[in-house]
């Protein structure tokens, strides 16, 4: 592929207005520090696609953000990163970053995602439609989303033997 | 060697061979773009209306070429084990 | 077998709309190519050396009638009036346009068909047992399981973006018709101490450029923690599986890597986090799911005895056919492999004659075998006679089921970019030279993969070829001593590879070989090979 074809951001990082952000709450803009250099107490650090994102349990108290990096499209360990930190309860925002595209919207936030820095601009229209687009879901995951097998389960117990 | 630029259309994934002012189906309608090839590809990756665009070494055969490699005289002919399909620009059972 | 509720149906439906919606805006240039790529390759659609490919899900490998003839009419409408049945139990069209597809997909979701997940780093087609249901030996249909299983994994946000391809296959019989062994994931059926059933869970098998067969990690997994251990194990993968290397990047690696005990310990330890979340749906969910899949009711009276007095039909009856577990019906094996034909090939009409036979006489199902062929599953053996007559006039009476001629092969270089060499017109000339004599030697399973991606399985032949490019010029290697079946082992290299009539001859000299080396007719090629090792057969090919 041409290089003038490689997405612009991914030679120059993230632009801040890039950011998609379906939290109603105001941003929290600290810096995030990666895992390596988060002084306990920080509020805002970076998880590498490498990085245990359990390490950060004892500390999801003082966390008030945690980005998780995607340095290129193949990489997929953030979406595990992402659930197993709602799965310990944190509730604050956790915001993917890099090298992602609109269509992956859908897997980000019911991985545990509720922002994304990506390295091209979602195109809020396509964004909108993406996260409209299936009525339902077959597995639970890290979002409030009902899987089918409970909506038959309970489809089941409300009609009248 | 003779140099052909060849790549698949976007609709369709048609197998295409630059002639010098457009597009062929037919390896045979190819002309030689030897050190032109690069900047024609230069020219068409960002229009993005064609897929794998490449060079591709050929030698000059009885009307038209031969490409080098198995691979390329089977994009150019079609499946060898469906001589049904085969396109004129070479024999099947030459490839 | 297994029919949608509005669920399902709502779910491929936005599938069709999302992809219909992902081809306007590439055919509209707002998304290059280097961004729509992954998005049609996890719809299946791949481009090959002359059109697109695209490759449609048959989960575990069955089908209706109405979904057999579906398939007919998009050969006629949207290809060139064929299909090839695959490895995976999968079709593949060749002659497919991108500007075409959405409609193409809608079409297959009108008959609960699509092709999620068929390509990509993701959790591919499910496969499973083609025997499922019909055979004796079955502790339990596998496919209910199987049916979770895809239900689980349909674009599983966690699971979408793995290091690697990840293939399951779950059989329901200690007789491995589904090459568990081989797989990312292999499951088997098994009985618990109180006789319920539960599962084996074998992880790390695979083909490929690294061949090896997989370990067992869990002896009996409760039916009950079933998705949930899935889970686990998809989720170590996920995290410490290797993308710095895509030929390091398979669950196998990194099962080697840390050993199996190593393995096992840390899906245990992820288990026993995920358990608590109650990933695994209710006893009644499995419930509803294998009612659907209840067999149809067969007479239990009906006739063992039937005339066998047309000789030609009755050595199909032999090679073709293997008992039902209800007396007096037959498993029928419709091969995809006259020699000379291309392995898996079926037209059009082809598949609308096997949907009609399926219709009238078979249940109105149809299974897709690995091994490229297709099989009616509950057939009367007093129907059999009617069939194969239908059959006969179709080029499908062909019987040489797991014989020398019922060749496995990859689409190789005639259709596939990633190939080396073409495999498809080796198995031609192997099958029309070995058919006359293939009676004499019994079973004898030889694939060919045309590079070492090894979609054709090489490395679980009794007689394995990889093509490989040697120079630009195709070259091809004999490998001797595989099985995917219960008893796996992994192919091996013989020696120096061949050109195209080299590595026929070769062939022809193993299994002469072979003929003077056996211990009687009942000696399998395979047996015989590991009784008396490589030696004697690399004497016949290079002495």
């Amino acid at each position: 592929m041409a290089d003038n074809l490689a997405p612009l951001a991914s030679r120059e990082g993230p632009e801040p207005g890039h950011l998609f952000r379906l939290r109603r709450d105001p941003e929290h803009t600290a810096p995030a520090v990666p895992l390596a250099d988060y002084p306990a107490g920080g509020t805002a650090v970076l998880l590498a696609p490498g990085d245990d994102a359990r390490l950060l349990i004892p500390h999801l108290g003082a966390l008030r953000r945690i980005d998780i990096a995607f340095p290129k499209f193949r990489e997929g360990r953030g979406f595990s990163a992402a659930r197993i930190l709602r799965e310990a309860g944190f509730a604050h925002e956790i915001r993917a970053v890099g090298v992602l595209t609109v269509d992956q919207l859908a897997f980000l936030v019911r991985a545990g995602f509720d922002a994304v820095l990506p390295a091209t601009p979602f195109d809020p229209g396509v964004a909108q439609a993406v996260l409209a687009r299936f009525p339902h879901v077959y597995m639970k995951a890290a979002d409030a989303a009902r899987p089918v097998w409970l909506l038959r389960q309970e489809r089941a117990l409300a009609t009248p033997h | 060697m003779p140099r052909l630029l060849t790549g698949n259309r976007l609709e369709t994934g048609d197998v295409i061979w630059w002639t010098g002012d457009g597009w062929s189906l037919h390896l045979n309608d190819a002309v030689a773009v030897d050190d032109g090839g690069e900047a024609l590809i230069a020219q068409f990756s960002p229009q993005e209306r064609i897929n794998d665009l490449a060079l591709i070494d050929v030698d000059p055969a009885p009307g038209g070429w031969r490409p080098r490699t198995t691979r390329e005289r089977v994009r150019a002919v079609g499946p060898s084990v469906r001589p049904d399909f085969a396109l004129p620009s070479l024999p099947v059972d030459a490839i | 077998m297994y029919r949608y509720d509005e669920y399902d149906q709502a779910i491929v439906d936005a599938r069709v709309a999302e992809f219909r919606d992902q081809v306007a805006r590439r055919l509209n240039n707002e998304i290059s190519e280097e961004a729509f790529k992954p998005l049609r390759l996890m719809n299946g659609l791949y481009l090959q050396l002359h059109a697109y490919m695209l490759r449609v899900a048959i989960p575990y490998g069955t089908l209706d009638s109405r979904q057999l003839r579906m398939l007919a009419h998009i050969a006629r409408r949207y290809d060139r009036g064929y299909g090839h049945f695959t490895t995976r139990q999968n079709i593949q069209y060749n002659w497919i346009k991108l500007e075409e597809t959405p409609d193409l997909l809608a079409d297959l979701a009108s008959v609960e068909m699509h092709a999620f997940q068929t390509s990509g780093n993701c959790i591919r087609n499910i496969s499973s047992d083609q025997f499922a249901a019909a055979a004796a030996d079955e502790i339990a249909d596998p496919r209910p399981y199987a049916e979770l299983l895809r239900q689980w994994s349909t674009l599983h946000p966690e699971f979408s973006f793995l290091p690697r391809k990840f293939k399951i296959a779950v059989t329901g019989s200690a007789t491995d018709r589904a090459a568990i062994q081989l797989h990312d994931i292999g499951l088997q059926l098994v009985h618990g101490p109180g006789g319920e059933i539960g599962l084996k869970v074998l992880v790390g098998g695979g083909m490929g450029r690294t061949p090896m067969l997989a370990h067992v990690i869990r002896e009996f997994l409760p039916v009950a923690d079933y998705l949930g251990y899935m889970e686990a194990i998809l989720r170590v993968y996920n995290r410490h599986g290797r993308r710095d290397n895509i030929y390091k990047a398979r669950i196998k690696i990194l099962v080697n890597d840390l050993g199996p005990a190593e393995f096992a310990a840390q899906v245990e330890a992820e288990w026993a986090q995920l358990k608590p979340l109650g990933l695994d749906p209710p006893p009644s969910e499995l419930a509803r799911i294998a009612a659907h899949f209840a067999p149809p009711v067969l007479a239990a009276d009906a006739p063992v005895d039937i005339d066998l007095s047309n000789p030609e039909f009755a050595n199909w009856v032999a090679v073709n056919t293997h008992p039902h577990k209800v007396p007096g019906h037959a498993i029928v094996t419709i091969s995809l492999k006259a020699p000379g034909e291309i392995p898996g090939d079926a037209s059009a009409d082809q598949m609308d004659l096997i949907a009609d036979l399926a219709q009238a006489h078979a249940g109105d199902e149809i299974r897709v075998t690995h091994a490229q062929n297709l099989v009616l599953p509950h057939v009367r053996r007093d129907a059999l006679f009617t069939i194969w007559q239908a059959l006969h006039a179709a080029g499908l009476a062909t019987a040489n089921l797991d014989r020398a001629s019922d060749i496995i092969s990859c689409p190789g270089l005639d259709y596939c970019t990633l190939a080396n060499a073409r495999s498809i017109p080796i198995a031609q000339k192997l099958a029309v030279r070995l058919a006359r004599q293939e009676a004499d030697l019994g079973e004898l399973k030889i694939k060919i993969s045309g590079c070492i991606n090894g979609c054709g399985h090489h490395h679980a032949g009794h007689v394995g070829i990889l093509g490989v490019d040697r120079k630009g010029e195709e070259n091809y290697q004999l490998l001797l001593g595989g099985s995917g079946a219960e008893d796996a082992s992994l192919a091996r290299i013989l020696g120096p590879g061949f050109d195209e009539d080299g590595i026929v001859a070769a062939v022809d000299k193993v299994i002469g070989r072979y003929m003077t080396l056996r211990a009687g007719p009942d000696e399998r090629f395979l047996d015989t090979y590991r009784r008396v090792g490589a030696e004697p057969f690399k004497e016949a090919v290079y002495g």
